[in-house]
């Protein structure tokens, strides 16, 4: 080839390319290190993409038969008066463990309306809306429990979630969550054959 | 230069020629293909599929399933971050065996990716008083509290650093992944990482038929060879389909989050505005993204 005859062109040509190797180099290796620190512009981004998750919420967990619960209330005169419970309900009566000494069922449930749960300022409530009156106590769990943080979701990070009720994980007569039966610890080394 | 025509050229030249023969004689085209495969970084897209279509047939053909390879790439303007709640986890290692099943984890010789450390209260993050071999009847156990650890997919990963042929790399969403082709087996990534969070296969890995997954991603979940590293990747086989890791999915206390760093209305984001956050060796700089928190 003819250009090969420039032998003193040959340095400068390795000097410069040496120069943009080492630029390249450095040029490469900024975006990796200023990743973390670059997250407010990709705010904006994702705001603008108008990222959006549905909240599909699951029916609560009634007993089998218990509900609605005016089957069985309808013709019975609501007594209001705190009580241990018999027959009816006893299993209830006997675990419940949710403030004991100062709460009782008339507390959560409507006295006149079954099927329905009440808030404290007497509005009445769906079972589906029962996080609302967990929340009336427990309002930083349910501050977190929207926004995903208590509480386990399910389905996509990018999108349709399902959420699980205050229920579904804690019993609302006895909410302490229930000891676990551990899945089996990992091989000891010195088991291994 | 002088040609040289001796006694021990033709020797060495005869026995390269017969040698390099053999080795050729016993595999077929694929086996070839295979053995000249480049890494997996340097491939073009019809490169890759035509990979990962080579390995849904062989595990097809080794397992008698339909398999499904992936080979989907990052998503744009996506991070991952992991958060897990220490003041939840009660040690239930339900997430243990969730990713043993989804990640198709060898049974024997075992690997688990994640090791939950039974920790003292008294105390706190503490090692070397630590243990994964805790079997009571119930968990949690009084006076104790519960580490989960995977990789900790940092964003400064030493184990990158080391790997003598860059068979493992930090993908564009933050996801530290290995290619197991590529993998020769020196484990210094495993003498590098702090969290103990690679595992060698120093047995054939074996995982039941009616158990494996068929559900792959080519840096992930895929079946591994004896002699490679494996480690956690956050699923990537779900999460690059929008999917939730997992042990975020079977945990039954709801401890563990997972999210887009990059989006100001994830969980993991409100969490590291939100809560008391800490990373485990966070002296060494390795910048991990998951972070431990407290949500009570």
């Amino acid at each position: 080839m003819k250009h090969r005859k420039n032998v003193p062109i040959k340095l400068s040509d390795l000097v410069l390319a040496f120069s943009i190797v080492l630029l390249v180099g450095c040029h490469q290796k900024e975006p990796e290190n200023t990743k973390l620190f670059q997250i407010s512009e990709v705010k904006e981004a994702a705001i603008k993409k108008g990222e959006t998750s549905e909240n599909a919420i699951e029916l609560p967990p009634f007993s089998d038969g218990i509900y609605p619960c005016s089957d069985c209330h309808k013709d019975m005169v609501p007594n209001p008066v705190k009580r241990e419970l018999v027959d009816m309900h006893d299993d209830i009566s006997a675990m419940f463990d949710h403030d004991k000494e100062n709460r009782w069922c008339t507390d959560c449930h409507d006295l006149k309306n079954r099927d329905f749960l009440k808030l404290a300022s007497g509005k009445l409530l769906d079972f589906k809306e029962s996080y609302k009156l967990c929340g009336q106590c427990h309002g930083e769990k349910l501050r977190d429990w929207k926004v995903g943080v208590h509480g386990k979701r399910t389905g996509m990070w990018n999108g349709k979630k399902q959420y699980m009720l205050c229920v579904h994980c804690h019993n609302p007569h006895s909410p302490k969550f229930k000891e676990l039966t551990p899945e089996p610890p990992p091989i000891r080394q010195e088991d291994i054959n | 230069m002088k040609k040289e025509n001796s006694r021990r050229s033709f020797f060495k030249n005869i026995s390269l020629a017969t040698f390099s023969a053999l080795a050729l004689s016993g595999c077929d085209m694929k086996a070839l293909d295979q053995f000249l495969q480049q890494n997996f970084r340097t491939l073009s897209k019809k490169e890759k599929d035509d990979i990962v279509k080579n390995l849904e047939a062989k595990y097809k053909e080794t397992y008698g399933k339909e398999f499904h390879v992936s080979d989907d790439s990052a998503m744009e303007g996506v991070l991952f971050g992991y958060g897990l709640d220490l003041s939840r986890c009660i040690g239930c290692r339900k997430c243990v065996y969730a990713c043993v099943g989804e990640n198709n984890q060898s049974r024997e010789p075992q690997i688990h990716w994640i090791q939950v450390l039974q920790m003292e209260k008294e105390k706190g993050i503490d090692f070397a008083h630590s243990t994964v071999h805790y079997n009571p009847e119930k968990v949690p156990e009084k006076g104790h509290f519960y580490v989960p650890i995977a990789c900790q997919q940092c964003e400064n990963p030493p184990c990158v650093k080391v790997c003598p042929v860059k068979a493992t790399w930090k993908e564009p969403d933050g996801v530290v992944v290995v290619d197991y082709n590529w993998c020769i087996g020196c484990r210094y990534c495993m003498a590098a990482c702090p969290y103990g969070a690679r595992h060698f296969n120093w047995g054939k890995p074996s995982i039941p038929v009616e158990e494996i997954n068929t559900d792959m991603h080519y840096l992930g979940n895929r079946p591994r060879m004896k002699g490679v590293v494996e480690k956690c990747t956050f699923c990537i086989q779900r999460v690059r389909q929008g999917k939730y890791p997992a042990c975020v999915e079977v945990c039954p206390v709801g401890a563990r989050k997972f999210g887009n760093l990059l989006d100001p209305e994830s969980e993991v984001r409100y969490i590291l505005e939100n809560k008391r956050v800490l990373v485990l060796k966070q002296e060494l700089n390795t910048q991990p993204k998951f972070y431990y928190f407290f949500g009570i």
